[in-house]
């Protein structure tokens, strides 16, 4: 069917490409779904506590009043200019917001992804390698049960946990008050502003705020990864050339090691585009678990004041970084699998 | 009877784990299944009952005494939500899996036998809500209908109809587009078969197999997001019914103070179910999935052999 694209360069330009009807039809879906929402946005949110007038200032200032093909241009025009609009609520920037919290998210995710990747892929080569024995059969129920366990439950669980035996430890937010006062601002990244400031003691204290939520996150990510690779890893193993490999007596370890491990570990960078999505959704439930000061729960708390220019922000850029990872995850993973670009 | 044992074919040839799980996964799913059904009669008091024989539960009491599982803050047995749970959780994925299922099916087969811009306007459009952060799509859906028909069971079991469909979308339409090329459709065509009698019957029953390993998955994820929706306050309202997340939620605030049966046992509840049905959607599908299978070996004896 697509027989004439094949060569890389291409490739890699088919999908930049791709990102532009996404992301629109992404904003488009997020346009719609605030739209259709019954009543008036201002009157939900902040009704009863400003005086009718204010509340028809913020109506004009929203372009509420404007017809709704005006509404969805300002709103497509807004975007491309990185100007995402302003909360009803505090009519803040939801920019403003983003800079603020999107460095707590970032690092919150980063880190669940590391401790998925390090926990998960040795296991589940492991659990292939030794299909059918013991070993297997933990680490596949223990893969099932971590992504089984809803994040707010782990969460919680771990909370307990380390309530009753490491009493002391942080359970809520990303550090100490006295971490956030004497670490100058400078990337919005708490960690990084702590390390650039050579303050030890504040990196520890975000490391040990950042440990539980980076695990619960991470953990359900590791069950993936651990089902993933077990499962290429059989169909490697079955594969003609580890076969091939076999019958030239190359000692089974050797086989296993050298030739199927890696086949078996290409699909992992697949995945990683599409667990981009559930990382954002976990982030959002574990921010909330742990008052973590990210976007996911500051998008909570506007859902509950129901902020709707908030939570069309906020969502729309989630949309935005969804799209984009995933498309250059798919180049980067035809670079590594010439397969893909056929 | 024939049939039937060529039905079960696939299970009596399975071996080691994989009829393990799917056994242990039924019996979990089973149990559940039980305990929604008969929750009237299981559970000792109601989901929303404070007091009974006009003696007030104790507040947030630990499990002992005439509650299994204590009582939470707000009066309620832990143990009798747990089972009323069973019964929302149940309602809930049952209607949204139905829901997104024939909604995919139908419009997956369709798409891809049609084809043409059909084609291309529902692959975009359903590509984009496949993109799209699930919980989030829950999110926006749950709370845009529960401000339009209430919170409750049917708005929450649409919004995971919308956000679980695109995947049977995609499933059945890739299916069928490789169906369409096959010999024996064109034979059918060749025949004369009305373009109804083709998709209906060829297409369909070589597309349809994919689905129970989906499906089964599905629901274990649909539970997952379900939880998450009351965790955050969009999804069953508490005088509904009791619901799993919703109770979790309340649970966050007991951990500082050394509370734990809140937040374990409808935790514990959402795990099992959750494990179960991925234990039956795995098992099935190395029953089923013949890269996966790996077959029993049986006894055969040479009358067998020469049948």
């Amino acid at each position: 069917m697509a027989a004439q694209s094949g060569s890389l360069p291409r490739y890699i330009v088919q999908r930049l490409l791709l990102i532009i009807p996404m992301v629109w039809l992404l904003l488009t879906l997020v346009f719609l779904l605030m739209r259709v929402a019954p009543g008036d946005p201002v009157t939900a949110s902040v009704g009863g506590r400003l005086p009718p007038e204010a509340i028809e200032a913020r109506q004009e200032a929203l372009g509420l009043n404007d017809p709704l093909i005006q509404q969805y241009w300002d709103y497509l025009s807004g975007v491309l200019t990185g100007d995402l609009g302003k909360t009803i609520t505090d009519n803040t920037p939801i920019t403003d917001i983003i800079k603020e919290n999107g460095g707590a998210t970032l690092t919150l995710t980063v880190a669940a992804m590391l401790f998925a990747l390090v926990i998960g892929l040795p296991l589940g080569l492991l659990a292939g390698r030794y299909r059918d024995t013991a070993a297997d059969g933990t680490i596949r129920i223990f893969g099932i049960v971590t992504y089984a366990a809803p994040i707010f439950f782990t969460g919680i669980l771990l909370q307990l946990l380390f309530l009753n035996v490491f009493s002391g430890w942080p359970l809520l937010g990303q550090s100490t008050p006295i971490t956030e006062f004497t670490v100058e601002t400078r990337t919005h990244i708490l960690l990084l502003d702590a390390m650039l400031a050579g303050n030890s003691e504040a990196v520890v204290d975000v490391l040990k705020h950042l440990m539980l939520p980076a695990i619960t996150l991470g953990l359900l990510i590791c069950g993936i990864f651990i089902r993933l690779t077990r499962v290429n890893l059989l169909q490697t193993l079955q594969s003609d050339y580890v076969e091939a490999a076999r019958a030239r007596g190359i000692p089974e370890r050797k086989v296993v090691r050298s030739h199927a491990f890696r086949n078996a570990l290409v699909p992992v960078v697949t995945i990683i585009g599409l667990l981009i999505a559930l990382l954002m959704s976990g982030a959002v439930l574990t921010e909330k678990t742990f008052a973590w000061p990210g976007l996911g729960n500051q998008l909570i708390t506007y859902i509950e004041q129901r902020d709707y220019a908030a939570v069309q922000g906020i969502v729309t850029l989630f949309a935005i970084v969804v799209v984009v990872i995933s498309i250059l995850i798919d180049i980067v993973n035809a670079l590594i699998d010439p397969r893909v670009r056929y | 009877m024939a049939t039937l044992k060529g039905v079960l074919a696939p299970f009596r040839e399975t071996t080691g784990f994989a009829r393990w799980m799917l056994l242990i996964g039924l019996i979990i799913v089973a149990f559940f299944t039980v305990l929604a059904i008969g929750a009237d009669w299981i559970a000792p008091y109601g989901f929303a009952q404070q007091s009974a024989d006009g003696v007030d539960f104790p507040k947030a009491a630990p499990p002992g005494d005439g509650h299994l599982m204590g009582t939470d803050r707000l009066f309620f047995d832990v143990w009798s939500r747990v089972i009323y749970g069973a019964r929302t959780a149940l309602e809930v994925i049952i209607l949204s899996v139905a829901g997104a299922l024939s909604l995919g099916l139908v419009l997956g087969l369709v798409s891809g036998y049609v084809g043409g811009w059909l084609d291309r306007i529902l692959v975009l459009v359903m590509d984009a809500m496949y993109a799209f952060p699930p919980l989030l799509l829950a999110i926006v859906f749950g709370f845009l209908l529960a401000e339009r028909i209430g919170a409750g069971v049917i708005s929450a079991a649409l919004a995971l109809t919308v956000v679980y469909m695109p995947q049977y979308f995609r499933v059945v339409r890739s299916s069928t587009i490789s169906a369409r090329e096959a010999t024996y459709v064109e034979a059918a065509k060749a025949l004369g078969a009305p373009r109804r009698t083709v998709i209906g019957r060829y297409v369909f029953g070589n597309v349809v197999h994919s689905v129970p390993v989906i499906g089964t998955l599905n629901a274990a994820d649909a539970l997952g997001t379900l939880a998450a929706l009351g965790f955050l306050g969009l999804g069953i309202q508490p005088t509904d019914g009791a619901e799993w997340g919703f109770d979790l939620s309340r649970a966050l605030e007991d951990v500082t103070s050394g509370i734990w049966w809140t937040g374990l046992f409808p935790g514990l509840a959402i795990v099992l179910l959750i494990t179960g049905l991925t234990l039956v959607g795995e098992g099935l599908n190395e029953t089923i999935n013949p890269v996966l299978r790996k077959r029993r070996l049986r006894k055969i004896t040479v009358e067998e052999t020469q049948k």
